[in-house]
């Protein structure tokens, strides 16, 4: 009796443990059931609709801000370009300063020419003595160009705009509607009047269509400059924005600025010297032909040249460039946000953002991958070094001779030789890139530059042979 | 007695409800689609469309899908392929933290290799014995041939 209780309370028990255990079982399925529901549903809602126009966008719409608001996140990531990162040999380094009545910067990135006081040699009586630094992002383009010291050396026209802020609406506006009358109009303004015309670093217009979104070249100067250098390949009268491929105009886009220039004349015409090809030999054969310079060297007397950020021209020599890899491949690679694929606007160095950049087409582990980069700059900033070096003896050489006055041919022929070997080695120097672009390239540009230094030192001891540079080819 | 039926029938309810959740999800998620050879659903979830584009303009869009490259001969090994792809990738794609841009794991690599295999055989047989002589791995078609299904 006894024992049949115990065993019917038993089984009693065991079933309510199985019911709750059940219902248990019952209840994480169903929560587990609808959390996978909502979210397959939020993934579905993502991957909708990836465009709300929540306002006009008009070919007067300066603002960045304005476009933020339709493109939200692309407006993110471009409001991130004030990061300040460091990379083995590229990058900008926060370094604070006290800020003066000429300069309220608080933060600046680290001097380039404290870093190598060669390159104040090498520029000598130039501007670029007196106050280089290493770039920041694209946030503080035009920050960092109103206040450095460059602007209390020399005078600067409004051309310099062109590239440090976003002209598109300002020279639209100064040109009554004609962008190259404003182009024109600004290039001859002092830069402290062209300063008080422009408001933004480079904004969403300088290389989106309003309506459509597509990208388009709103640069006079790269307009006239791939003209010029489809002219000399035999292409008449391009037209950069009605026949490039989408794939090219994301690399012209980044052109329209990350190139070598100068100014041309008294009414200084922002030109980009491409008329005979964007190799450095075809540049420098340009500067020879037009006779041109950009300062008198200050210990040597030399005619030379300061080369700027020539990436779009050194890129273009590259095998990336040969395979129809675009800069924004590699600066602006796609990602994924949600369920859209955007194109991150955060441009900065490839080596940042390894995965996205580099992973897509080579299938190696990251470090690999850095490895390989960091290998490539580590050989070509030894040789930059040594082409330095070479220069540094030329300059030294040439100064000994010119503090006797020294007037001969050899001596014209020396400097000359100056001009070239440091034409070569900053436009490698000046190029972002510390080889990367284009290595082999950089590598042969450098191997000439040394060369140029050597055969500027033979000219001064009497035993050159007189031949330029361009006749030994 | 009265108490019992009531536990029983809560019981019921809760285990429709689970079975009900559990079928809705399926279907709302386009679950039986995960079983056709239709290129498209490998797509469902978005993560893949840059594959599925690359395949769309592939020189061997006209010859053979996602199933006839990424699961190996046969129903059995098709099905439990498909499994556990489907498991691990519902999995990932849910919980986030995979990598960027997505990559083929060791065993599905292995999978596709043979793949390469099932059509070219003639061809691959050679090379092949050639290598396997020397005692060699057999060769990677796609390190190679990368491009002919999709890019990336």
């Amino acid at each position: 009796m006894t024992d049949k209780t115990q065993t019917n309370g038993n089984s009693v028990w065991s079933r309510r443990r199985f019911v709750l255990l059940t219902a248990l079982v019952a209840t994480l399925a169903t929560i587990g059931g609808v959390a996978l529901l909502i979210n397959i549903f939020e993934h579905r809602q993502e991957g909708r609709n990836p465009f709300y126009r929540v306002v006009e966008l008009t070919d007067e719409t300066e603002d960045p801000a304005t476009w933020g608001k339709n493109f939200p996140l692309q407006y993110d990531d471009y409001k991130r370009t004030v990061d300040m990162v460091r990379t083995r040999f590229g990058g900008s380094e926060a370094e604070p300063r006290t800020p003066t009545g000429f300069d309220p910067r608080s933060i600046v990135a680290q001097s380039k020419i404290e870093e190598d006081p060669r390159l104040k040699t090498m520029w000598a009586g130039y501007a670029f003595a007196k106050d280089f630094r290493e770039e920041r992002g694209h946030a503080f383009m035009l920050e960092d160009q109103t206040y450095t010291e460059r602007q209390l050396a020399v005078k600067q026209p409004g051309t310099c705009m062109h590239c440090h802020a976003s002209v598109y609406v300002p020279y639209k506006k100064l040109g009554g509607g004609d962008l190259i009358k404003g182009f024109e109009a600004m290039n001859q303004m002092p830069y402290s009047e062209a300063r008080t015309k422009v408001a933004h670093p480079v904004a969403c217009i300088d290389c989106h269509d309003p309506q459509s979104m597509q990208l388009r070249v709103t640069r006079p100067g790269f307009i006239e400059g791939i003209r010029a250098f489809k002219a000399s390949q035999g292409v008449q009268n391009y037209d950069v924005n009605a026949m490039a491929t989408r794939q090219e105009m994301r690399s012209f886009v980044c052109g329209q600025c990350h190139v070598e220039y100068y100014f041309k004349g008294p009414e200084k015409r922002l030109v980009y010297p491409w008329a005979k090809g964007l190799k450095v030999d075809e540049i420098m054969a340009y500067y020879e032909e037009v006779g041109f310079k950009d300062w008198t060297h200050a210990e040597t007397g030399a005619p030379t040249l300061k080369a700027q950020h020539p990436e779009f021209e050194l890129y273009n020599q590259g095998i990336h460039a040969r395979s129809g890899v675009a800069c924004a491949d590699c600066h602006m690679p796609y990602k994924r946000e949600g369920a859209l694929k955007i194109s991150d606007h955060h441009v900065n160095s490839p080596l940042l953002k390894l995965n996205r950049s580099c992973q897509t087409c080579h299938k190696w582990p990251e470090e690999e991958l850095r490895a390989r980069v960091e290998n490539i700059q580590d050989r070509h900033f030894k040789l930059r070094n040594l082409a330095m070096d070479a220069l540094m003896d030329l300059i030294a050489d040439l100064k000994a001779a010119k503090l006797i006055n020294r007037n001969d041919n050899g001596m014209t022929s020396a400097q000359n030789f100056q001009r070239k070997a440091q034409f070569y080695l900053d436009f490698v120097e000046a190029e972002n890139s510390t080889g990367f672009h284009a290595p082999q390239e950089a590598a042969r540009i450098l191997g000439e530059s040394i060369n140029f230094s050597r055969q500027g030192q033979n000219a001064l001891r009497g035993t050159a042979p007189a031949a330029t540079p361009q006749a030994q080819k | 007695m009265q108490i019992r039926k009531l536990w029983r029938i809560i019981l019921a309810g809760l285990v429709g409800m689970a079975i009900g959740v559990g079928v809705y999800t399926f279907v709302y998620a386009r679950g039986y689609s995960y079983l056709t050879n239709n290129p498209a659903s490998c797509a469902n979830c978005h993560v893949m469309n840059e594959q599925y584009d690359g395949w769309l303009k592939s020189s061997h869009r006209a010859v053979a899908t996602c199933n006839d490259c990424h699961t190996p001969s046969g129903a059995v090994g098709k099905y439990a392929t498909k499994a556990s792809n489907g498991f691990w990738h519902s999995f990932y794609f849910t919980t986030g933290g995979f990598h960027e841009p997505i990559r083929i794991g060791k065993r599905n690599l292995e999978i596709t290799e043979q793949s390469c295999l099932k059509c070219h055989a003639d061809i691959t047989q050679a090379m092949n014995s050639a290598h396997s002589a020397n005692g060699d791995e057999q060769t990677s078609c796609v390190r190679c041939h990368r491009s002919v299904g999709h890019m990336h």
